[in-house]
Order: structure tokens, then sequence, then C-alpha cells
């Protein structure tokens, strides 16, 4: 999923954005929307780490029976 | 080696509270993306010779270290008899060595499969290493797995069992690194999502003198519950995932009886084998099949300490009386709610949810940790009353602030993963997304691996510091017979020959046979007992002349 990576440093860029504006003291509803921020991120992280191809990988992923 | 005083789940160990000689074994999800038709048993054998050559143990010896299987005893049945072989699935046959070459492979995989593995080894693979920490890495069917050595508390529990997942992490590493093989991935979860689960089993050692009718009654409330804290999250319900959702437990839904002696077919809530792996008029070891594998620390840390609670209670007679009606409806029940507000019946007419049933069962634990007094802060056992504390912590937060629990509790942290992706990308729980995610959270590598991803991000609790794992990997638990065996293996590796859970046995030039060192003490052998005669000796033979009194007075292994 080449395109997935490519998304990251996008991400980034329209995080760093939002930073400069949220600097002064933070209300309640700037904390709440940086822990969106933060899941946001992780996902974005995440989509970077994932197998390509998520349909064929699970497929794939046969065991034998164990205890 | 005998002598010992004292009933107890391990003597010398403070009784009432979390500690007692326990350990964790884990089969490894064992996959490799390139090479789909490879033949599993064949992988996984790869995998212990790989790290075989981590160690360099190999070439001392000490990596082929073979089993001993003389004090196995898969079909001893602790409610008091024993199966006949012949009418024990095979898969029930674990006392016998698993010699692995081409033709056994063929045997029992066909000789198609076989050659689609590219394969035409002709000699013995390597299924089995003793390491230098104590613990058994091997071949079990087809997965890998770790044993890891005894411990006495829920602490070193979680230590040594992450030390498993660094082991197979450097196999992972190494065959990576080898051109001439395909790369293999581990997971440290317990089901492939298309109707076949393998283990994660505790062990818990306990005097053989409490009624096992107390073991089923006080236990079975507890596991159908225990979930809520320990489970590990799984995408999809049934066996199959036929249906799409998500569920708090990966086990849940292979359970298909209350009590029993199988580990492969028909698993039961409460496994019966009885194997001491110890003295056995005085020890039983309570062998556990029910749980999920855990990369969550706490959730780890809970499982083992809350259940040594909960044995000490059965030892004193002071499990609360529950009995849940249909237990393994209920245990399925609970698995399928993550809103944790499902009822289910007790016998005596009760509707209780599986936090009701936590928070019986940790009333019950703290009234006689404080009545023993193995639960003080400061004057305790030193584990108990964290255990205890994290206990209450964790069921207060899955009650009333579930974004707190998230850190700690290993579904939660993975429903809360993939409710982000639901939001953002609008997936329905069948999307394939979904169901890579529960996969690759159990990804061992700390790249790939999704829990390893959140660790990174400290939005998960860790129990114990990554030096301590790191140490674990190597060194064996100072105070239980596993610091005997591990030392033996990384300073005679090259004289042993056989160990086992509860022997080693030595071949050294000098000596006219092989000389078998029973450890059937599992608190002997520690490093007070024993510490010393090691540091004297840089060779076998003076070792074990010291030891079995050919020379002096030995030390009690």
């Amino acid at each position: 999923m080449a395109g997935q990576e490519q998304q990251q440093p996008q991400s980034r860029d329209s995080q760093v954005d939002d930073d400069i504006p949220e600097a002064p003291p933070a209300p309640p509803e700037a904390q709440a929307s940086a822990s969106t921020e933060g899941v946001d991120d992780l996902l974005d992280e995440i989509d970077g780490v994932l197998e390509s191809n998520a349909e064929e990988f699970v497929r794939a992923f046969v065991q034998k029976g164990g205890q | 080696m005998t002598g010992a005083q004292g009933p107890a789940a391990g003597e010398g160990l403070p009784v009432g509270g979390a500690m007692r000689v326990m350990g964790a074994e884990t089969e490894y999800g064992i996959h490799a993306p390139s090479a789909p038709s490879a033949n599993a048993t064949m992988m996984s054998a790869r995998v212990v010779q790989a790290y075989a050559q981590v160690t360099r143990q190999r070439a001392a010896g000490g990596a082929e270290t073979r089993w001993d299987y003389t004090d196995e005893e898969p079909l001893h049945d602790a409610r008091g008899w024993t199966v006949d072989r012949g009418a024990a699935h095979p898969s029930q046959l674990t006392d016998q060595p698993p010699v692995l070459d081409a033709e056994a492979v063929a045997l029992a995989y066909g000789r198609e499969e076989l050659e689609l593995d590219g394969q035409d080894e002709s000699g013995t693979l390597l299924m089995n290493m003793v390491l230098g920490n104590g613990a058994r890495l091997y071949v079990d069917h087809a997965h890998p797995e770790y044993s890891s050595p005894e411990v006495t508390n829920p602490r070193d529990a979680v230590a040594w069992d992450a030390a498993g997942d660094l082991v197979a992490l450097a196999a992972v590493r190494r065959l990576a690194a080898d051109p001439a093989l395909p790369p293999v991935n581990l997971y440290k979860n317990n089901t492939d999502n298309k109707s076949v689960s393998y283990g994660s089993h505790e062990n818990y050692l306990m005097p053989r003198s409490v009624p096992f009718g107390d073991i089923v009654r006080g236990l079975t409330p507890f596991f159908v519950s225990r979930q809520v804290i320990c489970g590990a999250g799984r995408v999809g319900i049934g066996q199959d995932s036929g249906v799409p959702g998500f569920q708090i437990s990966q086990r849940a839904d292979f359970f298909e009886a209350e009590v029993g002696l199988e580990t492969t077919i028909r698993r039961p809530i409460i496994n019966t084998r009885d194997e001491p792996h110890s003295t056995a008029d005085k020890y039983r070891r309570l062998h556990v099949i029910i749980g999920d594998a855990n990369l969550s620390q706490v959730s780890n840390y809970l499982k083992f300490g809350t259940t040594a609670l909960v044995l000490s209670l059965i030892e004193a007679g002071l499990a609360p009386r529950i009995e849940v009606h249909e237990p393994v409806m209920a245990l399925k029940t609970v698995s399928h709610d993550t809103s944790l507000t499902a009822r289910f019946r007790l016998v005596d007419g009760r509707r209780v949810t599986a936090l009701d049933l936590q928070w019986m069962y940790h009333e019950a634990a703290a009234k006689l940790a404080q009545d023993t007094g193995v639960g003080d802060a400061v004057d305790g056992d030193g584990h108990t009353h964290e255990v205890l504390e994290r206990w209450a912590t964790v069921l207060t937060q899955l009650d009333s602030d579930r974004a707190a629990a998230a850190s700690s509790v290993e579904w939660l942290a993975k429903l809360s993963l993939l409710e982000g992706y639901r939001q953002r990308d609008g997936l329905e729980w069948s999307d394939a997304r979904l169901g890579l995610v529960d996969l690759q959270w159990a990804d061992i590598r700390p790249e790939k691996g999704l829990y390893y991803r959140l660790l990174a991000r400290e939005r998960m609790q860790r129990v114990v510091e990554d030096s301590a794992i790191a140490t674990a990997v190597s060194e064996p638990p100072a105070d239980t017979r596993a610091f005997f065996r591990g030392k033996c293996i990384s300073s005679f590796g090259k004289d042993v020959v056989g160990a086992s859970w509860d022997s080693v046995i030595f071949d050294v030039p000098g000596y006219g046979r092989l000389q078998r060192v029973p450890t059937r003490e599992p608190l002997r052998g520690t490093k007070t007992l024993t510490g010393a005669l090691f540091e004297r000796y840089r060779e076998a033979g003076p070792f074990l002349g010291e030891l079995l009194g050919h020379n002096s007075a030995p030390p009690a292994a």
C-alpha cells in the first residue's frame, strides 16, 4: 500500500500546522482534540506498519491445531 | 534432595497470598508469508534451530539437550485415574520424544506437503532446547513453544514470559537474515480465526492434599469472569469467526466442557492433567489451559497474580460459595459482551455480571491476605499488596473509566485501536483490515507488532522494566530449581545430555555412566543453595563430584 505510506509525511505536516495555534494555554476542549489527534497520529503510524493486502494476508494465516 | 518440610505450595513461600511456584507456556502462531504452504512443524523446528545458532549453545551441546521424558505423565487424571493409551487422542501422547525427520513429517502431513516445502533435509531437525534461563524452547505439534522457568511470583512470571517473546524475536531475526530460508513471523495469539486454536497455559504448584473437587468449584466461576481483566481481545465471533464482531477472549469460543483431561479437543474450563513434575505425593501441578496469551504486562500480571490468590483461597477453604449455571455458556456470554453488563445466572438464582464475580473474589482474597498478614503494604510478602491494588484499580476503571483501563487491559487496548479505525475509515467488523489489526497486534517484532507500537508511545503500562526482561532472556530466576537447571546449561552445557523440569542428566568423561540429578523439589536448587557451587567449578566432573557427594558433603540441588 504505497499510497498509505505516502500519506504519512502529509499528515505529519498538517499536525505541525495545528500545533502552532494551539501552543497557548489549552482549554479542556483543546485537550480533548489533542487526545483525538493522538489517535489520528497513531492510526497514521499504524497505516505505515500494517502488512499490505490485508485480505490476502489474513486469509493466508492458517494454523495447524495446538493445545 | 528430599527431607523437605512444610505442606505448602512450595515450602518456604508465604501462604495466603499471590506467591506460589508458577510458570507460563506459550505456543506461537507461525507464518511464512512468502512460503504460505511451508510445513508448520518444519518451520517451528527452524525457529528452535535458529535460536540455537543465536546462542551458539549448539556447539557446546546444550542446545541439543534432549528432553528427559521419564516423568511425563500426560494421561494421569487429577481425578484419580489414568487414561488407556489406546483410548487417548494422539495429540495427548506428549511423553514421547518427537523425533522429526523427513520421514516423520511425511507420515504426519503427507509426502506432497514435504515436497512443497522444498525440503529434502534427511537429517534430524532440532526439536528441543533447554535454555540458560531455565526455560524450554521446543516444537509442540505445529507450533514453537516457549515454556518459562518456574518462578515464585506474578512479577517474575511476567518477566520470564516476556523473555520468551525476546527469544522468539531473536529466532525470527536470525531466520530473516538467512537468504536460503523464507522469513518466519511469530504471533503471540491463540487462534487463526479459521477454527483453529493453540494455547497459552499457566501452571501453578499446589499441595496434593487439596481435594480436586474444591479446585473445580472454586476456580470455575473465577475462570468464567477473569477474562475481563486478562482477555487479549479477538475480531470475530464463533470458532471460525463466522459472525462479524469483537469479543473479549481469544480462547472462549473454543471451550466445550467443564472438566476434562484433553487440551486439544473438547477443551475443558478446568484441565485435569496431573503431571506434578515434582514429588507426586506432596504436590499437584495445576495446568490451566483457558487463558489467552498476553502481551499487555498488566493483564499478564493480573492473570497470574489473581489466579494465585484464588488458589490460596481454595487452599484455605475460603473461596466464595458461588456456582455458575452452565459455565461453558456463561464463559461465552462474558466474552461476547464488551459492555460488561451482561448478566448470567448462578445456581442460587442470583443474576450477576463478570465484574460482580471478580469483586466477590477480590473481597475474599483481600480478607485472607489481611488475616494472614501477607497483604500488608510494608510487612507483607512483597507481592500480594500490589496484586490486590492493581486488581481493584482495573475493576474500578472497567466500570467507570474505560479510557484509563485501555492502557492496561489488553482486550480494551486492542478494541480502542480497532474503534479508531472504524471511526476514521467507516469500517464494518467484517472488513479484512480489522482482522489484520487483530493479527498484527500480536506480531512479536517491535516494528511490526501493534501492541509494541502502543507500548513505544507509552499507551500501555509496564509492570517490569525492559532491562529486567532482557536479563531474564539469559539468567534463570534465583529462587527456584530453574536456577540449577539454567546454570547447568550455561556452565556445563557440553556435558548435559538431557534435562526436564525435575532432572538434569550429565555425561561426563570419567563417569562410567550417565549421571541423573533429580530436582524434584521446586524450591531447592536455588541460588542460595547452589550458587557458590557453580562459582567453584569450571568443569562438570568436579562439580558433580561435590554435588553427588563423591568428595565432600553436597549441597542439595
